[in-house]
């Protein structure tokens, strides 16, 4: 096992004018097998890679194709999408699941038993292959076409990553109105708030706090969970990868290349999540945290400063 | 049972109207029957007192003039005007949520745990109604908000969230954010009661400061020497009825219910 070092803040000054104890630290051997073991480990998965026959250049050569830029737009495109029609299902389900009408919560209740009690793959197959059992979609006075029009692709991938997407929001939401206290809503009301507008500026901004965290896992996993869309003929990143690797005879790079892809979108993300965090954290703690560019400039600046040299 | 509005007379006598007035006042919840039937009348400018033991039913009422619970039977009026019903004829209406919300604005309240918006500064947090409920500008909004910080000492901390306050100012925001909508009655549910005594004096001179501006009060309280000294009327509560009543003065120096001798001799 290793142990995480927990001095790695700045070191500890002796209170001036006593003299500073001198003792020999405990030794940890334990923490020197550790990492010896899994340095060797970790060579061990190097070496084995270096030994396979992989053809690194092909991730560089096709690392910007015209095909991969596109994957990677419409990764996003239905990550922003499936997120934003989550976003609004988990809101609206949130309020029907806390409303006091018994019809609404409990519809909202089957809702989310349903969608997140499913696997989101079997849910896409299902919007997919609805065309086998319905021919025309008709809404009344509104649209009427044939389902093969309607049903495109990307709405069958919107469709499938939205509306599960959003049984899992509804959740998060709820957890977060749940989380502020009813004092708040009596303070509100008794300064003759109504009830849309306490939610709106009183609820809902401290709810925030509880919810972006999750809401930030949620984008993350769904720019992930984008690629199970390559199985119902959408083609964004993974497919393009899937297409390329398959042609040019270089299928495992091809999946490096996508996988680098996922983690610098997904690193992007952690970033601005961070950041939006920090933004709803305002008031709820004494100091903000510092921003990692913050954290660096104060660390230049102790750097000119001998180590524990306060007299 | 008391679930039905008992049929009392309604429209109080004209003239001076009393700021609020209760007829045989009924509270349930589910089973327990926290208020008994309350009788009183707080007169405008007055500075009205509740006290009792803990679970007497005093917050309760108090939560009531402002319709934050409902009241299941007998009459409350503020102003002359029903709490939380109309009546037409023999007939009572429940009033929406939107006109309920409408007589609050006149109404003020401070609570025991403060119940400051966490997520806004001070200024913010006394600009939130005016500007959301009445629609006054922000600049007009700003400018009495500092007023009012001013007033109860806190305007150097405008700026600061609730977080960053002690108890003491925190409450003292409390205050101004119920004045910033100019209220004709303020109700204190125990001010006092969730600080560090050293920071009690602080909200209560506040307090005392509003008192004296003619402001209406109907303050639930264990601070027995702001009853006395700022007090003009008291009312003993115990078991969700009213034991007692009269001038502060009176009642605290010279109790006449055993009851109010007994509780009286334990928090004096």
């Amino acid at each position: 096992m290793t142990d995480i070092d927990k001095t790695a803040g700045p070191t500890d000054t002796p209170p001036a004018g006593a003299e500073a104890l001198k003792a020999i630290p405990v030794r940890h051997y334990g923490r020197y097998v550790a990492a010896v073991i899994a340095i060797a480990i970790f060579g061990a998965i190097i070496y084995a890679f270096s030994q396979g026959q992989i053809n690194w250049q092909a991730v560089p050569d096709y690392f910007f194709d015209d095909r991969i830029t596109t994957g990677v737009y419409k990764t996003l495109l239905l990550t922003v999408l499936s997120m934003l029609i989550g976003i609004v299902g988990g809101i609206l389900l949130a309020v029907m699941r806390l409303s006091k009408n018994p019809v609404t919560s409990s519809i909202a209740w089957f809702y989310i038993w349903f969608f997140r009690g499913t696997p989101v793959l079997v849910q896409l197959f299902l919007w997919f292959n609805l065309g086998l059992v319905f021919q025309y979609i008709n809404l009344m006075p509104l649209y009427k076409d044939e389902w093969s029009n309607f049903m495109t692709p990307l709405l069958t991938a919107l469709l499938g990553l939205g509306l599960n997407e959003a049984a899992y929001m509804a959740e998060i939401c709820r957890a977060g109105l749940l989380a502020v206290d009813e004092g708040q809503t009596e303070a509100a009301h008794a300064l003759g708030m109504s009830h849309s507008k306490t939610l709106r500026r009183i609820i809902i901004p401290q709810a925030m706090r509880v919810i972006v965290p999750p809401t930030g896992n949620e984008v993350i996993n769904m720019l992930k969970t984008t690629s199970l869309v390559a199985a119902v003929q959408y083609p964004e990143l993974f497919r393009y990868a899937q297409d390329i690797g398959q042609n040019s005879g270089a299928p495992v790079e091809m999946y490096f290349l996508a996988a680098a892809w996922y983690l610098i979108m997904t690193s992007v993300l952690s970033v601005g999540q961070y950041y939006i965090e920090r933004y709803y954290a305002r008031g709820s703690s004494r100091q903000l945290p510092p921003t990692p560019w913050q954290k660096v400039k104060t660390n230049m600046l102790s750097l000119g400063r001998p180590s524990g040299g306060m007299g | 049972m008391t679930d039905k509005l008992s049929k009392t007379q309604d429209t109080p006598p004209k003239g001076t109207v009393p700021m609020v007035k209760a007829e045989g006042v009924h509270k349930s919840f589910g089973h327990v029957e926290v208020l008994k039937g309350i009788d009183l009348e707080v007169k405008p400018g007055e500075v009205f007192c509740l006290i009792g033991p803990s679970g007497s039913g005093k917050s309760t009422f108090l939560r009531c003039i402002n319709h934050l619970e409902k009241v299941n039977a007998g009459r409350l009026y503020v102003d002359g005007e029903l709490v939380g019903y109309r009546q037409q004829g023999e007939k009572l209406y429940e009033l929406r949520d939107r006109e309920v919300a409408m007589k609050r604005r006149d109404i003020g309240m401070v609570f025991q745990r403060f119940n400051l918006f966490p997520h806004m500064t001070a200024l913010e947090n006394v600009m939130e109604a005016p500007v959301q409920v009445k629609g006054v500008n922000r600049t007009q909004a700003k400018e009495r908000a500092m007023q009012l910080l001013d007033r109860v000492g806190l305007a150097d901390r405008a700026g600061h969230y609730p977080s960053q306050l002690s108890g003491g100012q925190q409450q003292r925001v409390a205050i101004a954010r119920a004045l910033a909508m100019d209220p004709k009655l303020m109700l204190f549910d125990e001010p006092t009661s969730a600080l560090d005594p050293e920071l009690v004096g602080d909200v209560l001179d506040v307090m005392r400061d509003l008192a004296e501006s003619g402001m209406t009060m109907v303050v639930v309280t264990h601070e027995m020497g702001f009853a006395r000294e700022v007090g003009d009327s008291l009312v003993f509560m115990d078991g969700g009825v009213v034991v007692e009543s009269g001038h502060p003065r009176d009642v605290l120096t010279n109790p006449q219910h055993e009851r109010t001798q007994s509780f009286l001799s334990k928090v004096l």
